[in-house]
């Protein structure tokens, strides 16, 4: 009836996982007490989780992502106070649990941090910046988001039901075999990636088709924003390289489940296969949480600086070389797998080629800043914060694309330290600049600068202090993923890099600091014109929230930068003669009902319940027909509500001071 | 699917059915040795792409868009480079360690 499930798997085997447990199921219980206090059940239900508005859609999936940055960011810091303490001792985390916590601390911050982040500004702006009314399937939109909702899930229940995977974020083989590993741990990280893993392909297709066919009339592809560029390319790469991952996964599973031998030792299987799939997804990944990032940079340095962006052909051109060269560079993962010397040397050459567009754009924000008059809003100081602490990660990856020197540096700190240092400052300082940057549109206020600033220096000082000295211990050599050890040199360094994540703990509680002043004096802070930092693009020219119809007449674009050019010519908030009815998708629960099931599925498979599998796969195939089958999927906004509602707009305009 | 003719779709499945049925009575009988069998695996893949690309996305070199053809050689350089690489590298492996 229960397949493995018993009452054995709640985490009872040690204090700490206990807690963990109940902290995640105290904080699920809190949220359900709000809401019901707040009466707020029915309000959730009906404008935000059945909504497919790409806007409310995007909304949630940052939720989803602030969330997990806190449940990764405890993994972290646990992790950063174990090494802290545990030379020649056992520190206070027994073996199985750091494994587990560095398992899932990588996990989470790509997949369930970084991807729905992404995926969440990318579906909040880039429809307004081309100027449509939504994405292409907002439907689908919606699946993607509750498929990577429910891969989230899977991992967060890991933590009370059962154990989660000891085999790191990527999860290698034969370690991850069942031979080695029978437990569900690697189970639960197999299906949290392979549903999230869908939504995230869906997501890809969806912006791809929306990018190409749904712009304004007059918006070429060379008078795409920056960010909508790199939402293209990173979308691209989307579509085209989570296939692998999915592949890599499915056949792990099929080696678990069905006894197969894809990548064991034994029956023709070849474990570095896995390696090879893998790798062939995640460097292409790297480039798709990277590639936003630059997008968002590019906006934010442009905005602040009020300039024009510095050689908007080359960047966009460096984007696209980078998107494909992406394709070329995965071995590096694995240069000390014993590919002959030829294959190493390819691969290390395309590595270092990649650095070069990246170099291009370091390029355009510092010459777009040159002369401009320059406002230090905490998103362009998140800006030249990336750029300073990003040059010195690429360097250390330039190192490492030198087959011999990564042979050295290989499964050390060091590796640990580079790609912390290309992903907080690049990825994570990115979306955080977006997020404070677009904040307002979505909301209709702005956040407090203050605060902003605060968490600003504490997350760039707490990573230098936390990563810095883990190059050192690299060279000193130091393996990762240490429990203990007894080198007593590396203890001050691994002292400077738990303080260091205490500094960035500091940066977090600013940002929760920040959300609660900036929606305490929201009155102060209103942004009344939807243009706050005068703005050069379409998303500026709407409301701020936007309407649910974003425009109610499609502007026509006739410029790199339009709202900038409407705004010097006069052009800016002109009131139609008349409006025009608009067709508008109906919400559905249908989205929620298949993420909730897909994660009932994982579940079922991670502890062998196969009746329930089934149950569950026929209650998502029936969803997806009911919903596919439903002619009457949009509703009309007659004309006279969309001048109702833009006339309140325009009542708005007048009253500015 | 009047637009299409049903003809199409039927001559499509039927192609796409036989496709599948040679590798997996290939395998389950090992009518041929191994090596031969992976390559006939292979061809009837790719072939099984090609099936699907013409009789069910309909796609063809006078009336589908210019720009969705330049998509479609853009699929194959990645496949080719992700393939392609995979072979390199896996074999160049499978030399070192078994030579």
């Amino acid at each position: 009836m229960f397949g493995k499930l018993t009452i054995e798997a709640l985490p009872l085997y040690s204090a700490i996982a206990a807690g963990g447990a109940a902290v995640t199921v105290g904080g699920a219980l809190l949220v359900a007490i709000v809401l019901t206090w707040l009466k707020a059940w029915k309000y959730l239900w009906t404008d935000w989780l059945t909504s497919v508005d790409h806007k409310r859609i995007g909304i949630m999936y940052i939720v989803l992502a602030l969330i997990m940055l806190l449940r990764g960011f405890v993994d972290a810091i646990m992790m950063r106070a174990q090494q802290a303490m545990a030379l020649n001792a056992g520190g206070y985390l027994p073996p199985e649990h750091f494994d587990q916590i560095f398992s899932s601390h990588g996990t989470i911050m790509i997949f369930f941090m970084a991807m729905p982040f992404m995926t969440g500004l990318i579906n909040l702006i880039m429809p307004l910046q081309i100027g449509t009314r939504d994405v292409a399937f907002p439907w689908l939109n919606a699946v993607s988001l509750w498929l990577s909702a429910a891969g989230a899930a899977l991992v967060m229940v890991s933590l009370v039901i059962g154990k989660f995977s000891t085999a790191g974020w990527t999860g290698y083989p034969p370690y991850s075999g069942i031979e080695y590993n029978p437990g569900v741990g690697v189970d639960y990280w197999i299906w949290a990636i392979l549903i999230s893993g869908v939504g995230s392909t869906m997501s890809g297709i969806n912006f791809v088709v929306t990018i190409l066919k749904r712009r304004a009339p007059g918006m070429t592809l060379m008078r795409m924003t920056p960010f909508t560029w790199t939402a293209l390319c990173a979308s691209v790469l989307m579509a085209f390289a989570f296939p692998a991952i999915t592949v890599a996964c499915g056949l792990l599973a099929l080696d678990r489940l069905a006894g197969m031998h894809f990548f064991t030792n034994a029956h023709g299987g070849n474990m570095m296969n896995y390696a090879n799939l893998f790798w062939i997804w995640g460097h292409p990944e790297v480039y798709i949480l990277i590639l936003p990032a630059f997008g968002i940079f590019s906006e934010v340095v442009a905005t602040f600086s009020r300039k024009r962006l510095f050689g908007y052909e080359s960047l966009v051109y460096a984007t696209a070389a980078i998107a494909i060269l992406s394709f070329t560079v995965w071995l590096h993962h694995f240069f000390t797998m014993g590919s002959s010397a030829n294959v190493n040397a390819f691969f290390g050459v395309t590595t270092m080629i990649i650095a070069v567009p990246t170099g291009v754009k370091v390029f355009n924000w510092l010459l777009t800043m040159y002369r401009g008059r320059i406002d230090f809003h905490p998103s362009m100081m998140w800006s030249i914060g990336f750029i300073v602490t990003f040059v010195i990660g690429g360097m250390t990856g330039v190192l490492l694309a030198i087959p011999p020197a990564d042979f050295l540096m290989h499964n050390t700190t060091f590796l640990v330290a580079h790609f912390h240092n290309m992903i907080i400052p690049g990825v994570l300082f990115g979306y955080l600049a977006g997020y404070m940057f677009w904040f307002p549109k979505a909301f209709g206020f702005e956040l407090n600068r203050g605060w902003g600033l605060a968490s600003f220096w504490c997350w760039l000082i707490g990573f230098y202090l936390a990563f810095m000295p883990l190059y050192l211990l690299g060279l000193k050599g130091m393996p990762r993923r240490m429990e203990t050890y007894n080198d007593p040199t590396w203890q001050p360094y691994l002292m400077v890099a738990a303080l260091g994540a205490v500094v960035v703990l500091c940066g977090i509680a600013s940002m929760v600091i920040q959300i609660y002043v900036s929606i305490r004096d929201r009155k102060l802070t209103e942004d009344r014109t939807g243009d706050p930092f005068d703005g050069r693009t379409l998303e500026w020219s709407t409301s701020s929230p936007p309407p649910p119809y974003n425009f109610a007449v499609i502007p026509t674009v006739g410029d790199r930068e339009p709202f900038l050019e409407a705004k010097k010519n006069g052009t800016a908030y002109r009131r139609p003669a008349s409006y025009a009815p608009i067709r508008i998708p109906s919400n559905t629960p249908a989205g929620v009902i298949l993420g909730g099931f897909a994660f009932v599925l994982g579940f079922a498979i991670v502890w062998h319940i196969w009746w329930l599998v089934i149950v569950s796969a026929i209650v998502m195939f029936i969803t997806v027909i009911a919903r596919s089958s439903d002619d009457n999927a949009e509703f009309t906004l007659s004309a006279g509500e969309v001048k109702r509602m833009e006339d309140e707009r325009f009542r708005q305009l007048g009253s500015r001071a | 699917m009047e637009q299409h003719g049903l003809r199409n779709y039927l001559i499509g499945f039927v192609l796409a059915v036989v496709l599948s049925v040679i590798p997996f009575w290939l395998v389950a009988t090992h009518a041929l040795p191994p090596q031969r069998t992976l390559l006939i695996i292979g061809i009837a893949a790719v072939l099984q792409v090609l099936v699907h690309l013409r009789f069910f996305l309909h796609l063809n070199f006078t009336t589908t868009p210019k720009e969705n053809l330049l998509a479609l050689v853009f699929t194959a350089l990645l496949i080719f480079i992700m393939v392609g690489g995979s072979f390199w590298i896996m074999f160049d492996l499978h030399q070192r360690m078994m030579t």
